[in-house]
């Protein structure tokens, strides 16, 4: 059963990036290119698809749609691990009044959840995609940030890391050498797991309005511009709502495989 | 070469709001090493033995104290070791699987010493391997795929890598079954011999001293106390007398009045 899930999900995943990333050389329309003439119309030979109540063709706009999604969570992850990692490898690394005023700034970010900061966000500062990328990367770089100090506690005690200082490795070599190793398995767990969240965050807010805004591509904006169509066309929604589905789907997948491979010191019962 | 002098040592307890306590671990505890000796540490387990092993890895700075190396101070004011020093000065720890990282080969945990200063090789390595008497098929299996006597002849070698002039070793053996103990001191004092390198050999089990160390302290009221023959008949500090009570007789005997039993 594993065997093909986990080349099945890392293929969606694969090919849903590539998407994402050759989407203007892959689309065959223009997504915000309006057809009035042929709105509404069902899959065909020459829109597989089938077009949106403008005559925007549907396959065109999941492409450009996995391309917004996946560029508004990249930007999330780079937010979070950058900030996470750093905050949480000096307060496991420096210990002391460092780590314990840096632990409270994490538990007070913890305690913000992340529509109602975004909401503040977007009524103090005006919708956009920025502010949603920056509310759920405030929302939730402390996670992070606590689990990168506590794997680094515990291995500051461990003799490997002791081995490596007498060795004579710097600083930042230990780090590289026996932190980030560690730290990679729990990290893409957690990631993975946090990546169809934030998917859904952004298809959500983008869904309500205040994320990206029409014309563009996002999934949640398909969704919302399909409602008065779900009966006469059911398509319209099901398609976008799938892709959000298969995505989230596959990123935890993923995020399992990845952990199993990355954790070699667990037996493999426990897995 | 090596020369502790009147070293206090305290680790604080608890977290930085509650009221901070230091826990002294040594206190004035003076000690040497001469080139090529081989000293034992002895004590009750909880003694502070690996602490002073710390402190002459300089993985851990004295609070007050001289700690000196070829008669100049081990670390700079900051903590740190001039490169050569570094080199001089290995250890081999109780847990070889704490010891490596989970995720190195075997080639990767011994060359790590090496790789500081660019001039690790699997040529290199694999000599290495050799001397320890581990077939050179380790090198590219996972460290977490060796049984604990290969996994604590790995950490040997990678002690060896540098070619140090002492050696810590932590409760080296402690962790391994009688058997591989036995093959593994045998490897220690054969390597000894060869490269006439010094030793500190922490340890709570008095019996792998016979034959093996040319000084030996016992730790007594957070210091070393040098004793002259642990195993002789003259009077010894009572901790030592109760490390000695502490091992089995050869031959079972009739239970004696209850002794308290330390380690
Ligand atoms: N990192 C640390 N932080 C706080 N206290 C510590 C730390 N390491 C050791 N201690 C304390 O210092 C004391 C001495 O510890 P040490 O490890 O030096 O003992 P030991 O003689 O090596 O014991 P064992 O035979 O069990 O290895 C102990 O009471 C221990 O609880
Ligand atoms: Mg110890």
């Amino acid at each position: 059963m594993k065997k093909y899930v986990i080349p099945a999900a890392a293929g969606l995943v694969a090919l849903l990036l590539l998407a994402a990333a050759f989407a203007p050389w892959i689309a065959p329309y223009d997504p915000t290119l309006t057809e009035l003439a042929s709105r509404l119309q069902p899959p065909s030979a020459g829109h597989w698809l089938g077009t949106d109540h403008l005559g925007r063709d549907m396959l065109s706009r999941i492409i450009w749609g996995a391309r917004a999604s996946f560029g508004a969570v990249a930007m999330i992850l780079v937010l979070v691990l950058t900030f996470g990692c750093s905050v949480g490898m000096v307060a496991g690394l420096a210990g002391g009044v460092v780590d314990a005023v840096l632990m409270r700034i994490c538990d007070a970010f913890m305690t913000v959840p992340t529509l109602v900061l975004a909401l503040f966000m977007i009524g103090a500062l005006g919708t956009g995609i920025t502010n949603v990328v920056v509310a759920i990367a405030l929302s939730h770089w402390a996670w992070y940030a606590r689990l990168v100090r506590g794997v680094t506690l515990s291995l500051r005690q461990r003799d490997h890391i002791a081995a490596a200082r007498i060795a004579g490795l710097s600083r930042l070599a230990i780090a590289r050498r026996h932190l980030l190793p560690a730290l990679a398995g729990p990290l893409a767990v957690l990631a993975s797991l946090d990546l169809g969240h934030w998917l859904l965050h952004v298809a959500g807010l983008s869904f309500l309005g205040l994320g990206l805004a029409p014309p563009a591509a996002e999934w949640g904006i398909m969704i919302n511009d399909a409602r008065p169509f779900f009966r006469s066309a059911p398509l319209l929604v099901l398609l976008p709502g799938a892709a959000i589905l298969l995505t989230v789907l596959g990123c935890n997948l993923l995020g399992d495989a990845l952990r199993d491979r990355l954790d070699p010191g667990m037996p493999d019962h426990l897995h | 070469m090596m020369q502790l002098e009147g070293v206090h040592h305290a680790y604080r307890q608890g977290g930085i709001f509650s009221r901070s306590r230091r826990h002294p671990v040594l206190q004035g505890a003076t000690l040497s090493i001469g080139a090529g000796e081989c000293v034992a540490l002895l004590g009750p387990t909880g003694s502070g033995k690996s602490t002073l092993g710390r402190l002459v890895l300089g993985l851990e700075r004295p609070d007050a104290g001289a700690i000196t190396f070829d008669g100049a101070p081990l670390t700079d004011p900051r903590g740190r070791m001039a490169p050569e020093t570094r080199r001089a000065i290995q250890a081999v720890f109780q847990d070889p699987q704490a010891a490596t990282s989970p995720r190195f080969t075997g080639y990767e945990v011994v060359a790590e010493p090496l790789t500081v200063q660019g001039e690790a090789s699997r040529d290199r390595v694999a000599a290495l391997l050799a001397e320890v008497d581990l077939p050179a098929e380790l090198l590219d299996r996972p460290a977490h795929r060796m049984s604990g006597g290969q996994l604590q002849r790995l950490c040997i070698a990678r002690a060896l890598a540098t070619r140090p002039r002492l050696v810590v070793l932590d409760e080296a053996v402690n962790s391994l079954d009688l058997e591989t103990q036995a093959k593994i001191m045998a490897l220690l004092k054969r390597l000894r011999a060869q490269h006439g390198m010094a030793f500190l050999f922490v340890t709570h089990d008095l019996r792998l001293l016979r034959g093996f160390a040319d000084r030996s302290y016992v730790m007594q009221d957070r210091r070393p106390v040098e004793v002259e023959s642990p195993f002789g008949p003259g009077p010894l500090p009572p901790v030592l007398q109760a490390l000695r009570d502490a091992i089995l007789p050869e031959m079972p005997r009739p239970r004696l009045p209850a002794r308290r039993a330390v380690g």
